[in-house]
């Protein structure tokens, strides 16, 4: 193979003038977990509403819910931050679109917003077969003890779904730490733009590519063993689970 | 809103946004899925064997390509392709290999992964007395596989199949980062050319959402009609 191997590249200086190549890749990291996590907690948030809504006894609520997973989950995660950063600016009022336009660090809104909103398809779906997934009793005696329905979520039906759904929610978080690599079409340079840039600049292409996987890898690897202690940390006696 | 809009440059565009990029795109996902298929049953199967270093190998395989967005895949294998064509061949310089099959690459490669998880459970959803009736009738290990296990465990998982072929059609647009033209692909040179972001990814966006739609569609109606009464 005649590639020219230099692992040394890594503490050269890079072009940009912020240190070496390695700090590159470090600052594409951190822009890649501040993407990821900004973006979980939209997806959280809104993920729960609309699961939520999906349950509850009105049939208003449920056909929302439907329409608004089946809007986000049947488009490419791709088209959707073309349809944030492209689209959307031009159909708003001129003043407005122009205000979007100069945001300072626009692909970072546009990615974190965008993956939140497509992962909150996600987390929808799972609240939603993690809620469907308790006996139906449960409902029930939190009707009979006199909870209207807001209180049966927040004290019965939601701490039990959530626990249920942990390990899914585990690798849909995984997801979004992984999709904010598409952002990378919007000029973000988080961890895989910084990896190509470096490939660009220092014709490394393997070094650069191995750097990236090593540290996507190492980040996998801390969120798993996380998310299990919170796993045994919230789990239910009495269930599988529980202690 | 839409007063300034000009949807006839869609129009104009059709016969390329669809003879070469929706056929790219289509042909890609079903090679794809094909190839990840039948990857995916092979990594399944070494997991599910008797053989500890097997499972082994194609255990750390899946968790590598699952724990690594595709985007960056996409770019490994791009790049490392050449090279691996040029140890294959004996060739003297890394050879060129087309964009095409470069994407079918990666794709074949990254989607086996994700397929062989769905296919580890349908053969894990399979009772056990079936394998064994098969090897009481003096069938051999491949014939279990063949004639008994797979057929079943491939019929109880079709919608998670088909459900995973759609999240690849849609993933398959990322092939964008090579400037491949593929559906999105194209849309986004008209666009360019034109100046038309506004009417071409509003287009492709309806596209997309329409074929997806009507997929995940099929895959309810599906479910429910193959469904196994236990």
């Amino acid at each position: 193979m005649n590639y020219n191997w230099n692992w040394g590249i890594f503490f050269q200086p890079n072009p940009m003038g912020t240190g070496t190549y390695l700090d590159m890749l470090l600052s594409g990291l951190a822009l890649t977990l501040k993407t990821a996590a900004l973006a979980w907690v939209i997806a959280l948030i809104t993920g729960s509403i609309v699961g939520v809504m999906r349950t509850l006894p009105s049939k208003g609520a449920n056909w929302f819910g439907f329409a608004y997973v089946e809007f986000f989950r049947n488009m490419p995660l791709l088209v959707q931050l073309f349809l944030w950063y492209f689209v959307l600016p031009e159909l708003l009022p001129k003043a407005a679109g122009t205000w979007l336009k100069q945001l300072p660090n626009a692909p970072f809104w546009t990615a974190a917003i965008g993956i939140g909103f497509f992962m909150s398809a996600r987390v929808a779906v799972q609240l939603q077969a993690g809620i469907g997934s308790l006996p139906r009793g449960q409902k029930m005696a939190a009707t009979a003890l006199g909870l209207t329905t807001v209180q049966a979520y927040r004290y019965v039906l939601l701490p039990m779904a959530f626990r249920i759904i942990l390990p899914p929610l585990t690798s849909e978080f995984l997801n979004t730490i992984k999709n904010t690599a598409v952002a990378i079409t919007i000029g973000l340079l988080e961890l895989t733009g910084q990896a190509r840039s470096m490939q660009e600049f220092s014709f490394q292409v393997f070094e650069a590519f191995t750097a990236a996987t090593i540290l996507y890898l190492l980040v996998n690897a801390v969120v798993v063993t996380g998310m299990r202690f919170l796993e045994r940390w919230v789990a239910i006696p009495g269930y599988i689970t529980g202690k | 809103m839409f007063g300034n809009l000009d949807f006839d440059v869609i129009r104009r565009a059709l016969p390329y946004l669809f003879l070469e990029g929706m056929t790219f795109t289509l042909t890609l996902t079903g090679l794809a899925a094909l190839g990840g298929l039948v990857f995916g049953t092979a990594l399944a199967l070494m997991r599910l064997s008797g053989f500890k270093i097997l499972g082994r190998i194609a255990g750390i395989y899946v968790d590598f390509m699952r724990s690594l967005p595709l985007v960056l895949v996409i770019f490994w294998f791009y790049f490392l392709v050449p090279y691996i064509g040029q140890w294959v061949t004996g060739a003297s310089r890394p050879i060129s290999v087309g964009a095409f099959a470069s994407s079918l690459i990666t794709f074949i490669m990254f989607e086996a992964a994700y397929f062989s998880e769905i296919m580890r459970a349908g053969i894990q959803s399979i009772s056990r007395g079936q394998p064994a009736a098969a090897s009481a009738l003096g069938l051999t290990y491949a014939q279990t596989m063949r004639y008994v296990v797979l057929p079943q465990a491939f019929r109880n998982m079709l919608p998670v199949l088909i459900t995973q072929t759609i999240v690849l059609f849609q993933d398959t647009s990322l092939v964008y980062v090579l400037s491949i033209t593929d559906f999105l692909g194209a849309a986004s040179k008209v666009a360019q050319r034109d100046g038309r972001l506004v009417e071409m990814y509003l287009f492709a966006a309806i596209v997309y959402f329409t074929i997806s739609c009507i997929a995940s569609y099929g895959v309810r109606r599906l479910q429910a009609r193959i469904a196994i009464i236990r």
